[in-house]
């Protein structure tokens, strides 16, 4: 139940965010990559497969690994979450640079002609 | 070994990360100072790569070829971090410092200051690039991808001006989106095989459960997709002329290497991943990357000649680069690729001389009157209308005779003419892929011809219009500040360099693609734990 809640949600989060990414708005664009930015978190989190009430480290006297989820793409998710937030950020302010220099805010700074 | 020398591989990415910091905290007008602390981290990395090419060039002890291993915080190798120094990577580092030091001294003249922070930004470049180069895991590779990246980002904008903006939004957007596949590569590879070390994967591939392959083919795939959009494979490139034509000609020179980093990715991958000993995943994707790159040597060379802007015309150069790279790592040749590495450092040495040139040729030049896309529109705005900040220091004299010999140079190694160094790598490519024989290594020495035709063509009409039939009139005189010569000539030196030395340079490369090819020593240079 879990794996399919799971699954439906990171393929909903892609689908919007690629038909976001490819609008000719910049904002419905920076919109677009931030929800293929979750869905790839939720994506990494689910490689080390899913398991619940596990601790992701060791205590001292049980060992045994299987007791315990794989912490390594938890690892993984923080580091990918501050790097896409940092790189986000930065694309909001050539955002609004671009809509600044060029009075529009379509991804080719200019409206096309209807 | 003393103990300095084991940590001189971490040189090349932590000094400019202190240095880059450190300048945070001094006023922006202290351009001395800031400049004075950049050229010291470009010199001493330089001397770093020097001395670590040096030891991968005479070897082990025993005059064999040698992997210097650094393991971060000294866990060993499949759990902890590992930093590798091979042939390859002590290579590309030290073409990143002499491209580096010399577009820093370039920017020196006056692209330092045309808008804030340049000093730093470009040291996280550099230390960006140097890690990619150095990692030993696939993690780590993506975080030193994004210190890249965001430098770049940065670098791309400097100077500011619509152009600019317009192709930097494109190119965050489309990098952005290369990083969401390439962290869904690496967290599929993850899933399937356990591991994130390079060394480890290449053991574990061939023990993959058959029902699980293909999803680490699917895996790899999306990985490969992500690095050829950073060497701009067709139809993945798009974005790379706007905006390499658009940023400053320091930036522009400094990211001939950005594309040769996804091209090492993938030379890297390929050989130590799906070599020989891959078991059922040998050669995976290999036809594709040869296609590929026999497309990119088209298009690339198509829109050279169709290029009406110097600068647009280099950014074509470093497609064709690229293709050439790549439909070399395509046969799978220990051969091809010998000449392959040896032309990718000639040729992104001359790419980024290509870039500096087309700046000093077009400055101050109607943005319209040759191509019908403003290039350099902000140059009427911030530094350069200011006379009194626009001084390029010393002038150095007869500057479009010296300019035109420095194109010269700068043509020949592009198209891969005698006498210099592109020749050597272009023929023994042409050589070995007609050895290689095949319809793969017949089309590679037909695509190699045609390529060096078309940058002919285009690169010489475009020097005959910039040096020979200038209008004296109408347009303002070539003026050439010294740290501009010096930059320019540096870069040109270190190509002629190359063809003098090429008996040695070619050993080198050759050597190194044998390296490759046998990537066992690699493994257990990594997995052995240590140097």
């Amino acid at each position: 139940m879990t794996q399919i809640v799971l699954a439906l949600a990171i393929g909903v989060l892609t689908a919007s965010g690629v038909w976001l990414m490819l609008r000719p708005r910049t904002f419905q664009v920076i919109i677009g990559l931030s929800l293929v930015s979750y869905a790839v978190n939720l994506f990494i989190f689910s490689m080390g497969r899913l398991r619940s009430g596990a601790a992701a480290f060791t205590s001292k006297g049980a060992e045994d690994p299987a007791l315990y989820a794989d912490p390594t793409p938890q690892a993984l998710v923080l580091t990918a979450i501050v790097i896409s937030f940092a790189l986000t950020a930065l694309f909001l302010v050539v955002l609004l640079a671009s809509r600044g220099e060029t009075g529009s805010d379509h991804v080719d700074g200019q409206e096309t002609p209807e | 070994m003393t103990d300095w020398q084991e940590h001189l591989i971490i040189g090349p990415i932590v000094l400019p990360m202190v240095i880059a910091a450190a300048m945070l905290l001094f006023d922006e007008r202290r351009r001395l100072l800031k400049g004075g602390l950049s050229l010291f981290a470009m010199a001493a990395i330089l001397a770093m790569a020097l001395a670590l090419l040096h030891e991968s060039a005479t070897g082990a002890t025993g005059g064999g070829d040698t992997a210097r291993v650094y393991q971060l915080g000294d866990w060993p190798a499949p759990f902890g971090i590992v930093l590798v120094a091979d042939r390859l990577s002590t290579l590309m580092v030290a073409l990143t410092s002499v491209l580096g030091a010399c577009s820093m001294i370039f920017a020196l003249a006056r692209w330092d200051r045309a808008g804030p922070r340049f000093h730093a930004l470009f040291l996280l470049l550099v230390m960006g690039v140097n890690g990619a180069f150095l990692t030993g895991d696939l993690f780590n590779l993506f975080v030193f991808f994004e210190i890249m990246l965001a430098a770049s980002y940065g670098l791309a904008l400097h100077g500011s001006g619509e152009a600019r903006i317009r192709a930097g939004l494109a190119y965050i957007a489309v990098n952005l989106t290369a990083s969401m596949l390439f962290l869904i590569g690496v967290s599929l590879i993850y899933g399937v095989t356990g591991t994130l070390n390079m060394a480890d994967l290449a053991v574990r591939i061939p023990q993959i459960a058959e029902a699980d392959r293909g999803l680490f083919h699917v895996g790899a795939a999306i990985l490969g997709v992500a690095f050829l959009t950073k060497c701009a494979m067709w139809p993945l490139g798009f974005w790379l002329t706007t905006t390499y034509s658009a940023a400053s000609a320091p930036a522009a020179a400094v990211f001939a290497i950005l594309s040769k980093v996804g091209a090492y990715v993938i030379i890297r991958l390929s050989f130590l991943l799906f070599g020989p000993d891959g078991g059922a995943s040998a050669g995976f994707g290999q036809l594709w990357i040869l296609l590929g790159g026999l497309a990119t040597i088209g298009f690339g060379t198509a829109g050279l000649i169709a290029a009406r802007d110097l600068s647009i015309a280099a950014a074509y150069a470093v497609i064709v680069s690229s293709g050439t790279v790549l439909a070399a790592v395509g046969t799978g040749n220990a051969d091809v690729l010998g000449g392959a590495v040896f032309y990718l450092v000639g040729s992104t040495l001359a790419c980024g001389a290509l870039f500096m040139l087309a700046e000093v040729l077009n400055r101050g030049q109607d943005p319209g009157a040759r191509s019908g896309r403003a290039v350099f529109e902000d140059e009427y705005f911030d530094p350069f209308d200011d006379e009194e900040r626009n001084e390029p220091g010393l002038v150095i004299p007869a500057a479009v005779a010296a300019l035109g010999g420095a194109f010269l140079i700068a043509t020949l190694m592009v198209a891969g003419l005698p006498p210099l160094a592109g020749f050597i790598g272009k023929l023994a490519m042409m050589e070995a892929s007609a050895r290689f024989g095949g319809w793969a290594g017949y089309a590679i020495v037909v695509a190699l011809s045609l390529a060096s035709l078309g940058a002919l063509i285009g690169l010489t009409r475009l020097g005959v219009a910039a040096l020979w039939a200038r209008d004296d009139d109408a347009e303002p005189a070539v003026v050439v500040g010294a740290a501009e010569g010096v930059a320019i000539a540096g870069l040109l030196a270190a190509c002629i360099f190359l063809a003098i030395f090429g008996e040695a340079g070619f050993a080198y490369a050759d050597h190194t693609a044998d390296w490759l090819v046998r990537p066992d020593a690699y493994i257990r240079a990594v997995l052995g734990g240590g140097s």
